[in-house]
């Protein structure tokens, strides 16, 4: 029948692009990734597939030390972005007005719309040595002297939740947005204080844009390169320094790869884990409206 | 008699639009109180100051006799059933009716004593662990008055709560919501839109219209002596005719209608007095309309309006069939479909007459005009 093939046209042309994108991009790299992982190198030129990479992953402290530290950072980037952005969430969703809504959204965005390195130049001009806060601070007399407020860890966390904080915030004022304002006066109607409607019923009911937030939030800290470099330098010990030495300082590519696989598979269980503290599940809190 | 909940000149602004004008009124404890009136008159303004969502701009409430403008909404002893019942969807039912008394601290054996026995009063004993959206809407409206009975409320206010339901369930909710206020015997606070909810329902009825309170009284008092014109037009269904008047006499009125029919009727608005020429509005209820077939025979000139005219539509529904005829000057009349006696049967088409007393002709003076 010719609309039944008609429409196995459309369906196939549809579906192209999207497979394409997934095959090419996603899939096929990770599988490359997954393989090259498992390959050691027995003499120059001559590979046998193993665990090797992996073991040796495991054996060296440091490379561990630095993936658990890249975790707890990011888990401490994730709580501070959830803390700041939940507020600005609220406002936009449901104190701001109608018109202005768009507008403060745009606002947030305004910070994307600079390349992740210039942002973080900025941040070095503002907060190096010879810096404009530091200058500042000296011109007040609140310093002796010239102050490094770069290359420690509090640098590196406020630079990632500057840089990560608009992922947390446009799930949460979408969720929100979709409360009815009733429930919230339904709440205070039955003799909730403030802190009750926001815990038993805003927290609640925002849960979806929580999880989903801090999920993406998580996965861009713990994956990010440039800012920890930057603002954090030698003393940083981001995991994702570690994979790049091992590209592209040692040319170590089997290693290299097996430290990638490390830090998705990880990552990935520590959000499996999270899921699991918090009761919720991904499939529901996701795709519940 | 107490009241539970009175107004004093309450008035709500936004801007330069005020969409509360001075509204005073008090409800005595334990009856069924409505507020009446269009979309847009204010009565959710007004409902949302009781609650105290808003501010009001001027004017005093007070809920048990005292005043509870300072008072925070999470304080003040009125619970509010919304228009979309706003049921908390984190929670299950039993979760949404404990709701309110955890927020009092009340202990936890306490609290599913009190949940069990209102849903045992309510009718849905068990439903506890059900989640809000396996309900039915009738349950869900069910359970929406218990979270805030549960709590013991001096009031309840209710927003245009079956504004959401199919005409089915709300004609049963209707007959529901009166059982259970007699049950928990608690004062409500009821606002619609919806004339014959707020008749049916209520033991006295606000009209509300442009932020104002038009009248209050019983459903009789509105139905048999509307004192204004938009009261007489907005409760029950009724004829309503522009005119001029004729002549005046005591409260009997002599006018002319638009088209040119000269009738009888009765002025029904004691603070205005017409004079002739002055342009009124004539309202007849459809019931106080007799028809007979055949021609009009000759007028007797004494206290009822006759008119010839011929069938134009019958509009049958049960007990509350109409029928539409246009007179000889070409206006539509509206009465009750007799289904007895010497006229029933009457077709699409026939010359009948139309006839009622002087009396229930109720004359207003024009310009409030009625929707
Ligand atoms: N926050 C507000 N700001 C400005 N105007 C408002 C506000 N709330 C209500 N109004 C106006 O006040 C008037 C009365 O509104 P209200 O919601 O009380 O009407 P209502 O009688 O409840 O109507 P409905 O039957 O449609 O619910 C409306 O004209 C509305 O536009
Ligand atoms: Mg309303």
């Amino acid at each position: 029948m010719k609309t039944r093939d008609a429409d196995r046209l459309a369906l196939i042309l549809l579906l192209t692009p999207f497979v394409m994108w997934i095959g090419l991009l996603i899939v096929l790299p990770h599988a490359g990734v997954v393989l090259l992982s498992l390959r050691e190198k027995v003499a120059p030129r001559m590979f046998e597939y193993g665990l090797g990479n992996y073991i040796a992953f495991l054996k060296e402290p440091i490379y561990l030390n630095t993936l658990m530290r890249t975790a707890v950072m990011s888990l401490l980037v994730t709580a501070l972005a959830l803390l700041v952005a939940f507020p600005v969430a609220f406002y936009i969703a449901k104190v701001a007005r109608a018109r202005s809504r768009a507008a403060l959204l745009l606002l947030c965005l305004v910070p994307l719309w600079v390349s992740d390195l210039v942002r973080a130049f900025g941040w070095i001009v503002l907060l190096r040595e010879t810096g404009i806060v530091s200058s500042a601070l000296q011109a007040l007399g609140l310093a002796a002297g010239p102050v490094e407020l770069l290359y420690n860890d509090a640098t590196v966390v406020v630079g990632l939740v500057y840089t990560v904080v608009l992922f947390m915030i446009v799930p949460l004022v979408s969720t929100l947005d979709g409360m009815d304002d009733s429930l919230i006066e339904a709440g205070f109607n039955l003799g909730g204080s403030r802190l009750t409607v926001l815990r038993r019923i805003v927290v609640p009911y925002a849960m979806p844009g929580i999880v989903s937030g801090s999920i993406i939030v998580f996965m861009l800290t713990a994956g990010s390169y440039l800012t920890p470099v930057l603002l954090g330098g030698k003393t940083s010990m981001w995991f994702t320094e570690q994979i790049y030495d091992q590209f592209i300082t040692r040319f170590n590519w089997e290693s290299g790869a097996a430290f990638g696989v490390s830090l998705l598979v990880f990552t990935s269980l520590v959000v499996w884990i999270g899921l699991r503290l918090t009761g919720q599940q991904l499939a529901t809190t996701v795709a519940r409206r | 008699m107490p009241s539970d909940l009175a107004c004093q000149d309450v008035s709500k602004r936004f801007g330069r639009f005020l969409a509360v004008d001075g509204v005073s009124f008090s409800v005595p404890g334990g009856s069924f109180f409505s507020i009446l009136g269009p979309s847009g008159c204010g009565k959710t303004t007004l409902m949302r100051m009781i609650a105290g969502f808003e501010d009001p701009s001027g004017g005093d409430i007070r809920i048990d006799g005292r005043s509870v403008v300072d008072t925070p909404p999470n304080r003040r002893n009125v619970k509010m059933v919304f228009q979309h019942l706003a049921l908390f969807p984190m929670m299950n039912v039993g979760e949404n009716i404990a709701y309110g008394l955890r927020c009092r601290g009340m202990g936890r054996e306490e609290i599913r004593r009190r949940v069990a026995a209102v849903l045992d009063r309510i009718g849905l004993p068990g439903v506890a662990e059900k989640q809000v959206h396996q309900l039915s809407g009738g349950q869900k409206q069910r359970i929406a008055i218990a979270r805030c009975m549960v709590l013991e409320p001096d009031v309840l206010l209710l927003d245009e709560p079956l504004g959401a339901l199919d005409l089915k369930l709300r004609e049963r909710m209707k007959i529901e919501l009166k059982l259970l206020q007699h049950q928990f015997n608690t004062t409500f606070l009821y606002i619609t839109h919806d004339q014959s909810e707020a008749l049916v329902m209520s033991d006295r009825v606000a009209v509300m219209n442009h932020g104002r309170f038009e009248q209050i009284g019983t459903p009789q008092d509105l139905y048999h002596a509307p004192a204004t014109a938009f009261v007489a037009g907005f409760v029950g269904d009724t004829n309503r005719w522009d005119a001029a008047v004729v002549r005046t006499e005591g409260d009997r009125i002599a006018f002319a209608t638009t088209s040119g029919d000269a009738m009888l009727g009765r002025w029904a608005e004691p603070s205005r007095h017409p004079a002739v020429g002055d342009r009124i509005a004539v309202f007849v209820r459809p019931e106080a309309i007799e028809v007979r077939r055949g021609a009009a025979g000759t007028v007797d000139g004494g206290e009822v309006n006759r008119l010839s005219g011929t069938v134009e539509s019958i509009l049958f529904n049960g007990a509350a069939s109409r029928l539409l005829v246009r007179t000889a000057a070409g206006h539509i009349v509206e009465a009750d479909l007799p289904q007895s006696g010497a006229a029933a049967g009457i077709a699409q088409g026939e010359t009948v007459e139309v006839a009622w007393p002087a009396e229930r002709a109720r004359c207003f003076l024009a310009g409030a005009a009625a929707p």
